[in-house]
């Protein structure tokens, strides 16, 4: 079916404000283009980059622990969302609710609460600064709503009679999650789990207090990139956020092609 | 029936081990000798100027990126034109950004060496170090909520009521006012929502700006770390309590403004 | 709606640039990371006094590497008080530091300390010297030197410290290559290092006096041995040549070296440079204090240690893995 703005003529109407682009677009160059123009410019040598072992190690330990945090969370995040979703209790609101909270947590705060109980004088007893496992911590933190949120309308909307069909065949319940109701969640989780890497890759506040940025142990690349600036070395630092941000540009790419995909049954043509 | 429960109990003891416990940890740390210490912390010149300046930052931010969130949204949704591709990807951008790059770049602008910079200072303008600054990278890192929310809205509804309006001979701005915004305005709220948590917790990029200057530049973020690493674990603990309960607070809006499913 | 934004942001961006009230004065003090907890108890004695009514204070603290690129970069400043002179001369190669600051009566010396190893409670591992350092499994915190002012002096004192026992500089130098491979962490500044130290990681922690003592008065953790051979740290201070209130900091910076000021540093953990000051004290005096000329001076030693390509920690740190 043919929208109906598309049949229009040319002169109908104009809808929406006579502002439009031109000051939409005015500020998104002053906010967004101008600085990121400044940025590539400044970059410099990227060479400088591939050749400093801190900067390598850092990109290297930054893109290995995101790529972890994803993997926990496509498995921790599809259950969680399948919990909240299919099974009943009391307080599941609560839980839903609560699920949100990275969302609007202020990072450092995350960090801090993350250092309350598995930090040196934490009440856990287990001290996970300074190790990689801490540093896991916080991102898994940080990115647990993503794959919960991705997941949960499409489990929703899901149509519950090919389960039940292939139940009362006497399917098992792990094949019919396997077969039936994983690929229908799979774009889902697919784009969850790009989301959670973008921003798993340039997390820095939960990390900074708990990683104690020890060079090619625990220094992510944002931390890396901080220290740069604090020492002026923008060249340096320009030149690894620039290729930290093509990765995550290529990330949303792809979450974007994904989407794409995932609903090309839902779009009209 | 195992499976479920057990599935469940795996699910909460996460939730509880990765989130729930730490954050309670924070809130019991902070009041389990009473309210007077922590009271006294927040009360701290330097921890309310760090307040209001985050206040102040966000009072600025949020408006603006309203106003920009809902005009973008009408400009994708209703408008063709060259270059919206390029919108699109700018408008999400900040998401997929690292703050520490976004305070790299307005630093490279605004800096002494920037583009920008000798030319503003010599006009007595001072952005970095200073809260124009500040106020740049938060607009920068929360840019892209109300867009996001609005704009899958205004594609659902459509233009017809608009195009009825317009026939009956209303003005542009009357429709935006009477048939538009009341439409959008769930949406709007959800957006601004994420928006002010998005400006309220940003610690990165405020953090290469900031220039450390204390109970100047330093936002309630950006004192729980000072407070943090001076040892004053109550200064710190009882600023995250305030961050958290506002945090709480946009929880709670969160789900009241939440699109519903399937509608 | 607009209108209100764009009234918000005019707002917002004059009142960060509203020229002060011309009664009240504000001078931006930026500094090192350790003197935070001394200008509490400075700035306000200033205030006190005639010369300073009516004069705010904004205050940056940082590792003093980094606070120096920043000014450079546009962090605006008035006084600047750094952990070692070649900071300041980064200043003044900028061309916002005069050349002739140091000299005055105190070569612009404001402070001064000495490398001191902060243990354990009871000294479980036994260290007294800087020979203890190097014995196996002991682990050596100090920041990072090319960001932290600190991080140099400790460095500066370990291979000072050996030429004074009667080694070679070679024989210095790879001391220090061996001292960097017990470092398990480098932070950015003094007083990270000093967190991370009471975090619980490290056996021993390569630090200022002042720093040493300001943690014990907070009750923290760190108890300090002075080696008998250490080195005399000595900290700038400056006003800036294109401050607006020079007269205003000039005055803050006269304070600073009188006798109030100096009492107040040391009250705080610093060794005075004000002579009738230091007799009230009691700061050890250790047989083999020596100073920064010992070892060749700061420009010497800036260019043979510390150049980023070629300094001989440059070279250490390249050998360990970064």
């Amino acid at each position: 079916m043919v929208s109906v703005t598309e049949a229009l003529p040319l002169r109908a109407p104009r809808l929406g404000l006579p502002v439009g682009a031109g000051v939409v677009g005015g500020y998104l160059s002053l906010i967004v283009l101008v600085p990121l123009a400044a940025l590539a410019a400044r970059a410099g040598d990227f060479s400088r980059v591939l050749s400093n072992p801190e900067a390598v190690s850092a990109l290297k330990l930054t893109l290995g622990l995101s790529f972890g945090v994803v993997v926990v969370n496509a498995v921790t995040g599809t259950a969680i969302a399948w919990v909240l979703v299919r099974d009943e209790f009391r307080g599941k609101q609560l839980v839903n609710a609560v699920i949100d909270l990275p969302f609007a947590l202020p990072t450092i705060v995350a960090g801090l609460t993350l250092l309350a109980l598995y930090g040196p004088r934490g009440s856990s007893g287990i001290n996970l600064a300074y190790t990689r496992a801490g540093v896991l911590l916080a991102l898994l933190f940080v990115t647990l709503p993503f794959v919960v949120r991705t997941v949960q309308p499409v489990l929703l909307e899901l149509d519950r009679d090919m389960e039940e069909a292939a139940a009362s065949l006497g399917a098992h319940s792990t094949a019919i999650f396997r077969r039936i109701v994983f690929p229908n969640l799979l774009p889902a989780i697919l784009s969850g789990v790009a989301l959670a890497f973008a921003r798993a890759v340039g997390e820095f506040g939960a990390v900074v207090l708990i990683s104690g940025n020890l060079p090619v142990k625990t220094e992510v690349a944002s931390v890396f990139i901080f220290g740069r600036i604090q020492s002026n070395d923008v060249a340096g630092a320009a030149a690894l956020s620039l290729v930290l941000l093509g990765i995550s540009f290529a990330v949303l790419l792809g979450v974007g092609a994904l989407r794409r995909w995932a609903t090309r049954h839902d779009r009209q043509s | 029936m195992i499976a479920r429960v057990s599935l469940r109990a795996g699910v909460l003891a996460y939730l509880a081990a990765i989130l729930l416990v730490p954050v309670g940890l924070v809130f019991w740390r902070t009041f389990e000798h009473g309210l007077h210490a922590p009271w006294a912390a927040i009360s701290a010149p330097d921890a309310r100027q760090a307040f209001w300046l985050t206040i102040e930052i966000a009072l600025v931010t949020v408006p603006l990126n309203t106003v920009f969130g809902v005009l973008c949204a009408l400009a994708i949704v209703r408008r063709r034109f060259p270059g919206k591709g390029l919108l699109n990807a700018l408008v999400d951008l900040p998401l997929a950004l690292s703050p520490v790059v976004v305070g790299l770049a307005l630093y490279l602008l605004y800096g002494r060496a920037g583009w920008l910079g000798p030319w503003l200072t010599s006009h007595g303008v001072q952005v970095l170090f200073a809260l124009p600054g500040m106020i740049l990278a938060t607009i920068f890192v929360s840019l892209p909520f109300v867009v996001r929310e609005v704009v899958p809205v205004l594609r659902e509804i459509g233009t017809d009521q608009e195009e009825a309006a317009a026939t009956l001979g209303a003005g542009s701005f009357a429709i935006f006012r009477r048939v538009t915004l009341p439409a959008i305005r769930w949406a709007i709220a959800y957006g601004v929502v994420l928006t002010t948590a998005r400006a309220l917790g940003e610690f990165g990029a405020v953090s290469v700006v900031s220039g450390r200057i204390v109970g100047k530049t330093e936002t309630l973020t950006l004192y729980v770390q000072d407070q943090y690493e001076s040892f004053n674990t109550t200064g710190a603990y009882a600023a995250s309590v305030l961050l958290a309960l506002l945090a709480i607070g946009t929880l709670v809006l969160m789900t009241v403004f939440r699109p519903k499913e399937g509608i | 709606m607009r209108r209100i934004a764009l009234l918000c942001l005019t707002l917002g961006i004059a009142a960060t640039n509203a020229p002060a009230a011309s009664k009240d004065t504000t001078l931006a003090l930026v500094a090192y990371s350790t003197p935070k907890e001394a200008f509490a108890k400075i700035i306000p004695a200033f205030q006190a006094t005639p010369a300073g009514r009516g004069i705010n204070f904004t205050q940056s603290y940082g590792p003093s590497g980094d606070q120096a690129q920043a000014i450079v970069a546009g962090l605006p400043a008035d006084v600047v008080d750094l952990s070692l002179a070649p900071d300041l001369q980064t200043l003044v190669k900028a061309g916002l530091v005069d050349k002739s600051w140091d000299k005055n009566a105190y070569q612009g010396i404001v402070t001064r300390s000495v490398v001191v190893f902060v243990v354990r409670q009871g000294n479980p591992k036994h260290i007294k010297d800087w020979g203890d350092l190097v014995k196996p499994g002991v682990e050596v915190l100090t920041p990072n030197p090319f960001t932290s002012g600190g991080a140099r002096w400790n460095v500066m004192a370990a291979y000072g410290a050996q030429l004074r026992a009667g080694k070679t500089p070679a024989q210095a130098t790879a001391y220090l290559t061996t001292l960097f491979h017990h470092v398990s962490v480098q932070d950015k500044s003094a007083r990270d290092a000093l967190n991370t130290f009471l975090s619980g990681k490290g056996d021993l922690l390569l630090t200022y006096e002042n720093e040493a003592k300001l943690a014990l008065a907070k009750g923290q953790a760190a108890y300090y041995v002075i080696p008998k051979a250490t080195i005399r740290i000595e900290n700038p201070v400056a006003v800036l040549k294109n401050s607006k209130n020079k007269a205003a900091a000039q005055a803050f910076v006269k304070f600073l070296y009188s006798t109030a000021g100096q009492r107040l540093f040391a009250e705080s953990g610093y060794r005075p440079v004000n002579l009738r000051v230091i007799k009230s004290f009691n700061f050890p005096v250790r047989p083999w204090l020596f100073t920064i000329g010992y070892v060749g001076g700061w420009d010497k030693v800036e260019k043979q240690f510390f150049d980023p390509n070629n300094g001989v920690m440059a070279k250490i740190e390249r050998g360990l893995g970064h």
